[in-house]
């Protein structure tokens, strides 16, 4: 087991690595200069390279490489070229919104998609699996943006349970934060819960056919009591595998339904960044949010060797 | 006292009939064989008794399991009887142990399933007790191993563990040695009889094998499509045979097809002191990987026109050699060739090399794609000539080639799904045959089917090497098939070839202690 964590670790170090030399080059590749954007379209050519030589964009690449790799590691993201404020504080601030609104999705999306799944499993072929994949074939076919104006509509301008956007900080209490929080969660989680929903179902039913249930009913055990000891560690790696990717999804992907909600989080702030030329901020979040996903990824890794002897074993 | 008491029992799943009418009973301490091919419905009687039939099943009839009428028991009382009245032993040991949980939980679980007072040390203790009955003792098989760390043959002793872990007065095994070595089978039956006899159980044991049932069983019932065709003291039934089916199976055990040995003194194929290592996974992250040798310096020769047999237990590296001698792997050492012209992997061998071997696989079932029809599916060899048959040429192949398979020239149209398992493997030759090989490689291409359809295949096999001059290198583990069908045996074990001689001979007169191990584990018929 050690040696299997080590060399997730190892490989988890190489694609950090290696993920920092393609952002970084990537961003180097794009046209533009943001100096120059900076400073408008009839900014003097001297003046130009002033505010390149002030933002450090005259030295070489390689020096600014290890710049920025060295000033991440120190928690230091520099400066933004636009709003000049640290970009670690600017982070910091929608971290604080997006990762709660990602938790509490993911958090959502599991609590939904287990019990449902495993329903629908156990009962394969009645008219509950009919209908439980149905409503989660709706919750994959409908946009989560439309269902959460749907949302905005019911809950926050007809039953006025909730506020139809705008996030108050955290400052105001933990309540109306989370308050805030609520209905963008909730129309996260739902598409999600779906596909995790029919991914539970499917692994679980693969699983019951197999000939270990059959032995564990032979035992004298019941249906229950074998899906619950049996069947379900061993249906765990596919849905382990969505999870891992549907965090990765919500922590970075929620940038329309941030916008639905005025939600000041990651997506919005990198789609700003972007469209401002600040390229140390977009190559920051990009950098947080590969960061994030590799890590991710590693404890999917570590959870499959816990659910599973087999791996173990294996580098 | 009578412990199993089946009176006309008819099984139906969704309207079609799977038993009918069945009668037998079985007393304490008696070991019955249910001897049967596929399809005849015997495993269906097993989860008939266990009342763990497929949905949709109905039945009609009487069934006592030490008194307790289970098709009308309640599920509550059925629970109650799986596990602790009745166990079941099942075919794929490989399969049947859940591999996320060590051994200890799963045979603890069944006694902590029936007796929930029971603590968990207690529990442990007992299985520990039920596993080195089994002779998986503690020291060399600790608790806390995984199914995965074990052999078949191993597995197979936890599952019969856990089937015998609370006494239960009926043991069923079905198929428990099929997917087994002959001397692993030979010690899993030993332990069978052994626990049979020491706790005076009921033993069901359901089987395919004449000659299993002929060295176990106290009585027989012989299942022909969902009906018992004959039944009695095994001695008696054998002596009699009354029904033609029983004769039928009987002399299908035994087949020898027809044929005439053609001796040539050219070889077709030599493999001389040919190495095939495997690496294995690194212990230690730094550290050099590890080798596991699998062959290892085997040397033979198959001459034109010859039968060559290859037998060994599993793991021996009779298919690692197989698919070195097809060229799919590259090999460390040594050197195969095929007329003369060397074999390897990639381009190391032009197609011309190629077309003159081709192969049939022991799975009739995986070993097609079954999107494909049966044309495309036979005729995919013919890419490797220079230029293939195509229009009514390419179709006038491919009929002949089923038609010399013993099929039709309509099935070429068909799907695979709608051939059953010796239909199958008859395409499976004709798949090879269609590009006039020299020598055909039969990877245990009898192993899966039942006798009278092995018979079949068998016949089918020795006319076609008479026709068409074939050369044949047959691996099996299953001796009674090699000594029908081979002049020349090669024994192998542990990647080494360890004696070689004319079947008759080395069957009969073994000079290895390894091959008389083998041929003492086998059971034979009467």
């Amino acid at each position: 087991m050690a040696h299997y964590v080590l060399t997730r670790l190892l490989s988890l170090a190489i694609s950090l690595i290696v993920a920092s030399i393609v952002i970084f080059a990537l961003i180097e590749i794009i046209p533009g200069d943001p100096a120059a954007f900076m400073l408008g379209i009839n900014a003097q050519e001297d003046t130009v390279a002033a505010l390149r030589s002030e933002l450090g964009l005259d030295a070489s690449p390689v020096a600014r490489y290890f710049e920025w790799v060295g000033g991440m590691v120190t928690g230091d993201f520099g400066t933004s070229y636009t709003y000049r404020t640290p970009v670690t504080e600017m982070i910091g601030e929608r971290l604080w919104i997006s990762l709660p609104l990602a938790l509490i999705a993911l958090a959502l999306s599991t609590l939904i998609a287990f019990p449902v799944g495993i329903l629908a499993a156990s009962r394969r072929g009645s008219m509950t699996d009919t209908v439980i994949m149905g409503f989660t074939q709706l919750g994959v076919a409908i946009p989560n943006f439309w269902f959460a104006m749907l949302m905005v509509l019911v809950f926050a301008i007809n039953l006025r349970w909730f506020s139809a956007g705008g996030f108050p900080g955290w400052d105001e209490g933990l309540v109306a934060g989370l308050k805030a929080l609520t209905l963008p969660a909730v129309s996260l989680a739902l598409p999600q819960a779906s596909i995790l929903a029919r991914v539970m179902r499917s692994a679980l039913v693969d699983t019951l056919d197999e000939d270990f249930m059959r032995t564990a009913r032979a035992k004298g055990l019941t249906r229950g009591q074998a899906i619950k000891r049996h069947a379900l560690r061993n249906a765990m790696i596919p849905v382990l595998t969505i999870i891992g990717l549907q965090f990765s999804f919500l922590l970075a992907g929620a940038i329309i339904i941030e916008n639905v909600f005025f939600l000041p989080g990651l997506g919005r702030l990198i789609f700003q960044a972007i469209s401002q030329r600040d390229l140390i901020v977009v190559e920051s979040v990009v950098m947080l949010l590969v960061f994030a996903v590799i890590v991710v990824n590693f404890a999917v890794d570590i959870a499959y060797a816990i659910v599973d002897p087999r791996l173990r074993r294996q580098a | 006292m009578t412990l199993l008491h089946i009176e006309n029992l008819s099984l139906s799943i969704s309207g079609t009939p799977i038993l009918k009418d069945i009668s037998f009973s079985l007393e304490e301490g008696r070991i019955l064989g249910v001897i049967g091919e596929s399809g005849s419905g015997k495993s269906m009687t097993a989860f008939a008794i266990m009342q763990l039939m497929p949905s949709g099943a109905s039945t009609t009839g009487q069934l006592l399991v030490d008194g307790l009428d289970t098709l009308n028991a309640s599920e509550n009382e059925l629970c109650k009887m799986r596990g602790n009245d009745v166990s079941i032993v099942f075919q794929e040991p490989m399969t049947a142990l859940n591999p996320l949980k060590n051994i200890g939980e799963q045979v603890a679980e069944c006694i902590m399933i029936h007796e929930p007072q029971t603590p968990r040390g207690e529990a442990l203790n007992r299985a520990r007790s039920a596993l080195e009955r089994c002779e998986l003792p503690e020291s060399r098989f600790p608790l806390s191993l995984y199914p995965h760390e074990l052999s078949g043959g191993q597995r197979q002793r936890v599952v019969i563990a856990l089937a015998i872990a609370l006494r239960p007065k009926l043991l069923i095994a079905d198929e428990p040695t099929t997917a087994l070595d002959v001397t692993t089978q030979a010690e899993i039956l030993t332990l069978l009889r052994r626990l049979v006899q020491e706790d005076g159980m009921g033993l069901l044991l359901i089987t395919h094998d004449l000659a299993v049932v002929a060295d176990m069983a106290d009585d027989i019932v012989i299942m022909k499509d969902g009906e018992i065709v004959e039944s009695g003291d095994t001695a008696f039934v054998f002596q009699r045979m009354q029904h033609p089916y029983t004769r039928a199976l009987y002399e299908a055990s035994g087949h020898i097809p027809e044929r005439t040995p053609t001796q040539s003194m050219s070889p077709i194929l030599s493999v001389k002191e040919v190495v095939r290592d495997y690496r294995l996974p690194r212990k230690k992250l730094f550290a050099a990987p590890e080798h596991f040798r699998a062959v290892d310096g085997a040397s033979f020769e198959i001459f034109k026109g010859e039968s060559l047999g290859l037998v060994g237990e599993s793991g021996c590296g009779k298919s690692t050699l197989t698919r070195a001698i097809l060229g799919l792997e590259a090999v460390q050492g040594g050197e195969i060739r095929l007329n003369d012209a060397p074999i390897g992997p990639g381009h190391t061998m032009g197609p011309e090399i190629r077309s003159k071997m081709q192969a049939v696989f022991q799975d009739p079932y995986g070993s097609f794609n079954p999107r494909h029809r049966v044309d495309r599916l036979i005729s995919e060899p013919l890419h490797l000539l220079d230029s293939p048959p195509a229009g009514s040429e390419r179709s006038d192949v491919i009929s002949n080639a089923l038609r010399e398979v013993g099929l039709s020239a309509e099935d070429q149209f068909k799907y695979i799904h709608e051939f059953s398992g010796g239909q199958r493997q008859r395409i499976a030759i004709a798949r090879a045959l269609i590009i006039q090989p020299d020598l055909i490689l039969l990877d245990e291409a009898t192993s899966a089917l039942d006798v009278s359809i092995r018979a079949q295949i068998l016949d089918l096999l020795a006319e076609l090497a008479a026709s068409h001059g074939l050369t044949y290198l047959f691996i099996s583990h299953d001796l009674s098939v090699v000594r029908s069908i081979t002049d020349r045996v090669l024994v192998m074990k542990s990647g080494k070839i360890v004696e070689e001689g004319a079947t008759d001979q080395v069957l009969s007169q073994p000079k290895n202690e390894y091959t008389k191990t083998l041929i003492d584990a086998a059971p034979m018929l009467p």
